[in-house]
């Protein structure tokens, strides 16, 4: 299938396209990291979304803004998986793969499904470039490329040629080519790109040049995939049986912003946020700043420090407070978040976590700050710590966060990665009005008023906020006596107080709901998760019961404390694996809280889970069982 | 410093909590305390709108024997804390105490910030130039050469000059006194609450334990004229015991001068605490060959981050309406199933 793009455009060639069904379907974009790749995939999701396929997205960019052009390091890259099924994971591997360069063929062809489709621009596949990209012989040419069907596409002539009596730069000309590959796969996919017109009108509306620009370009790639005779068929994918509702595309961290703005706006109070820029967790600082007619004060602070000690401050006067960061930041943070157990304060410390130790992999994704967040901390130190499964629940969970922490005078971890934060999936829009209220009563009455005399049943202390008469007390880092407050070094005192504050936050568990088991409730293996292999698991434990294996999956959401019901749980399944994105941390707690023989899967390599790897894992622990 | 309704009249007993007062026998935050304490009822806020807020060293018990609100934080982190609390909380009067192994070494960069951002706080840096509560360690303000537990040869580090940090950090309140100076403290406390954005004020304090005498030249009655310039907005700068010393501007530099027949009041520098740059040089100013500047450097107003940060949240919710959370859950494309 040689393409002339040169003569592509053949007139009525689009009444001979086929069309054929397809169920399910994983995309991947990938360019330079100048090309516009996120922008690309981004908006091809926003287009699917509205066709009503369930989805699931995973952006994969480099941590440098822009590395050397056409370079392996700068390769960046959008998956998109969409389908008329349920959809839990980005997919494992492609079935179509767009390359805008060597360098992003090279990094990204392996993952390629056999006989996938492959479109590359052809006019980058130059000397120069195949030699950043270290391609000794053209990969077009070279038949390196005979298990897939390629498609060279002239993308960079087509785009410019669309553009050419605008009197556009070629800089800026070049900087539409995403926007063609849009075109060409919104075409071979029958998207609707009226969305993305939209979008493009709206965003360059003061530049009405970069808009029909951006709008020609679009329009050429769809009008090539139909009349040019390169493309033979042109694939449907159904609109999927989703819940009924309203729906829009959400990010986790954009989910997580609007779950703290809905509780703070729910207990009636200014939601503060002190923070310091750092990946991936800036886009929560990025939201909630727009969002200032909701009383939210956002504080972008001198460093990680200041950023939760504002917070804390905050919290003592009386604000929903949260900080948001990532692990090293939280690192910065402990001494701060041991503050606010001591003086038991609200506080919510939202760690987006990437790969580690150190700056380690900014813009990857790990889970490997649970127990950081569990433990890192000096001395006995408990804290709640939550988990949000998918983008949408970080919604849920940033809501239930915060309605703890008030509950129970308590700092409380939300603990979310860089694939949720970035990750994208439909979101059942919630009524404001179904959202639970979260009662908030500060102290006002003098009678009987003690710092840590504390609720009967939550043993949360009384939030006597500054400004109300009568009051006046003092706290801090020291410990406390029991009841006032009061700097005490009493040997029993400590003891009772260490022993208070573990017995508040184990309390919470009374709380948390039935935990619910998909796939098998009892059998061979229990698949135990937590956080962003949610989808993963779920799709491997269906699977794995389709192919009639007996196993269940349980994804733990609160990881501190744990549900009342999980060791009953445990008892139902022969074996339990843990898969975690990290060296084994849920595991080692499953097995010291419950001395069950749980055994880890564990991958780190900034990326999720792969279904199929976890299928094997699954499969060979009940080989050798049996 | 805002505050609500005047309060009954309140006395300085309404400001001693029942808490043992644990300071060495003889410390200089005695009467830092008692001064406080003495000017708090003058400044008619009501108490519970009041919160001292600090860090960790000596001078952080502080907040313990305030009877208000009070935070007594974790090392160097307390004009951060400050700076949440007033941000949400603008109506209080909010006051940092600081030391300066806790303001200038471990929170050195909150200081700095929160003095750039003029938050509305007033912070009072007790300067003893020694670490008292971990028994005798050179601190950032430590002269070079300091024989110490932790540098018995000497300390090599240059002090910090802590009027010239908060200088440099374009602090809009700046201003230096004593320990033992009761009359000069209250009165620089009162300016301090008076100011609108981050007022800082260094307070010479002695350590009688592990460096005693460390401000001596300047607190002792009988060196202090000659060691000490007591600045006044408006009048010229002379000192001594016969007062018969003066500052005088010589091309871009100061110079002591002796009153008499070659040289007139008239040639004297005039204080001015609006004077952009002459803040700056008082500031760097230091013994031997000079005196100590003593009272308020630098006084100028600039919009304070507290009224910065409620006042855009006022803007946004005038142009878009009180935040409609349905509306918000809704933005962006949306479809229907």
């Amino acid at each position: 299938m040689e393409p002339d793009s040169g003569t592509a455009s053949v007139a009525g060639a689009g009444a001979s396209k086929r069309f054929e069904e397809r169920e399910d379907v994983v995309i991947r974009f990938a360019g330079d990291s100048g090309d516009g790749m996120q922008l690309a995939g981004q908006h091809f999701t926003n287009e699917t979304a509205l066709a009503g396929n369930d989805l699931s997205t995973l952006p994969d960019f480099p941590a440098e803004i822009r590395a050397p052009t056409g370079t392996l390091a700068g390769v960046s890259g959008f998956q998109l998986h969409f389908s008329s099924r349920d959809v839990f994971t980005p997919g494992d591997a492609p079935d179509v793969l767009v390359a805008m360069n060597p360098a992003a063929l090279k990094v990204n062809v392996g993952d390629l499904q056999a006989n996938g489709i492959l479109i590359v621009d052809k006019e980058q596949f130059n000397e120069q470039n195949l030699k950043k990209a270290e391609f000794a012989a053209n990969p077009l040419t070279d038949g390196s490329l005979d298990r897939f069907q390629l498609f060279e596409v002239d993308i960079t002539k087509l785009t410019i040629n669309a553009l050419n009596d605008l009197g556009l730069p070629t800089r800026t000309m070049m900087r539409s080519r995403n926007f063609f590959a849009l075109g060409l796969t919104s075409w071979l996919f029958q998207r609707p790109i009226e969305p993305t017109l939209k979008w493009i009108e709206q965003k360059f509306k003061k530049t009405a040049a970069l808009a029909d620009a951006n709008a020609r370009v679009i329009r050429a790639g769809w009008n090539f995939g139909e009349t040019a005779e390169m493309f033979r068929t042109a694939y449907t994918v159904k609109a999927a049986t989703i819940a009924p509702g309203h729906y829009r595309n959400i990010t986790g961290n954009q989910a997580a912003a609007l779950g703290f703005v809905a509780a703070a706006r729910r207990a009636g109070l200014p939601l503060f946020l002190g923070s310091y820029p750092i990946t991936p967790a800036s886009d929560i600082l990025h939201e909630l700043s727009t969002y200032k007619n909701f009383n939210v004060l956002t504080f972008q602070a001198e460093d990680e420090i200041a950023g939760i000690g504002a917070a804390l401050g905050a919290a003592f006067g009386g604000a929903v407070a949260l900080t948001s960061t990532s692990g090293p930041g939280v690192c910065l943070k402990a001494e701060t978040i041991n503050l606010a157990i001591c003086t038991e304060l609200p506080l919510i410390i939202a760690d987006i976590q990437r790969g580690g130790p150190s700056t380690g992999l900014p813009t990857k994704t790990e889970q490997a700050d649970l127990l950081l967040a569990l433990f890192g901390r000096n001395s006995d130190s408990p804290i709640p710590v939550l988990a949000p499964a998918t983008p949408a629940e970080c919604f849920t969970m940033a809501f239930e966060a915060v309605r703890i922490a008030l509950t129970y005078m308590t700092p409380v971890f939300f603990l979310s990665d860089g694939y949720l934060a970035n990750g994208a999936e439909p979101w059942l829009i919630p009524q404001a009005a179904d959202l639970p209220a979260i009662p908030v009563a500060y102290r006002t009455d003098p009678n009987g008023y003690f710092p840590y005399l504390r609720d009967a049943e939550t043993l949360s202390r009384p939030w006597a906020v500054p400004g109300t008469p009568g009051l006046e007390h003092r706290i801090g880092g020291l410990e406390k006596d029991y009841l006032t407050g009061n700097v005490s070094y009493a040997p029993a005192n400590h003891e009772q107080m260490v022993r208070v504050r573990f017995r508040k936050i184990a309390g919470i568990a009374r709380e948390i709901p039935p935990t619910p088991i998909n796939g098998a409730v009892t059998g061979d293996l229990l698949l135990l998760g937590w956080g962003s292999t949610y989808g993963a698991l779920e799709a491997a434990t269906r699977a794995l019961n389709a192919d009639g294996h007996r196993v269940g999956h349980v994804h733990l959401r609160y990881l501190n404390p744990l549900p009342q019901d999980l060791g009953d749980i445990l008892q139902r399944f022969r074996q339990v694996l843990v898969p975690e994105l990290n060296m084994g941390q849920l595991v080692k707690l499953i097995r010291a809280e419950y001395l069950v023989d749980a055994i880890g899967l564990n991958k780190i390599q900034g990326q999720p889970f792969k279904v199929s790897e976890v299928i094997a894992k699954s499969k060979k622990m009940m080989e050798i069982a049996r | 410093m805002s505050s609500t309704a005047a309060p009954p009249t309140l006395s300085r007993k309404d400001f001693v909590t029942d808490q043992d007062v644990r300071w060495c026998p003889g410390c200089g935050d005695y009467s830092i305390l008692a001064q406080v304490q003495k000017v708090m009822p003058e400044l008619g806020i009501a108490r519970e709108n009041i919160v001292f807020v600090s860090g960790i060293g000596c001078s952080s018990r502080f907040p313990y024997y305030m009877n208000t609100y009070g935070f007594h934080s974790i090392h160097g982190r307390a004009p951060a804390i400050a700076t949440g609390l007033k941000a949400t909380r603008p109506e209080l009067s909010v006051w940092v105490v600081t030391g300066d192994g806790d303001g200038l070494s471990i929170g050195g960069n909150h200081l700095l910030h929160v003095l750039r951002r003029n938050v509305d706080i007033n912070l009072l840096l007790f300067n003893n130039r020694i670490y008292g509560l971990t028994k005798g360690q050179y601190s950032p303000t430590s002269e070079m050469g300091k024989v110490t537990k932790s540098t018995p040869l000497g300390s090599i580090d240059y002090p910090l000059n802590p009027v010239s940090v908060a200088l440099g950090a374009e602090a809009t309140f700046v201003a230096r006194t004593l320990d033992v100076d009761a009359k000069h403290l209250q009165e620089i406390i009162r300016r301090a609450s008076e100011h609108r954005g981050a007022a800082f004020v260094e307070i010479l304090q002695n350590c009688n334990i592990f460096n005693d005498g460390a401000w001596s030249a300047i607190s002792d009655k009988a060196s202090k004229p000659d060691n000490a310039l007591l600045l006044e907005h408006g009048k010229p700068m002379i000192f001594g015991r016969q007062r018969d010393k003066g500052i005088r501007m010589n091309g871009h530099k100061l110079e002591v001068v002796t009153l008499g027949d070659e040289v007139s009041e008239a040639e004297l520098l005039v204080h001015d605490e609006q004077d952009p740059v002459l803040a700056f040089l008082l500031g760097a100013m230091h013994g031997p060959a000079f005196p100590t500047p003593l009272g308020v450097l630098r006084a100028v107003q600039r919009q304070t981050y507290d009224e910065a940060i409620n006042s855009q949240v006022a803007l946004a919710t005038e142009k878009q309406g009180p935040g409609d959370l349905d509306e918000l859950f809704s933005r962006g494309d949306t479809w229907t199933v």
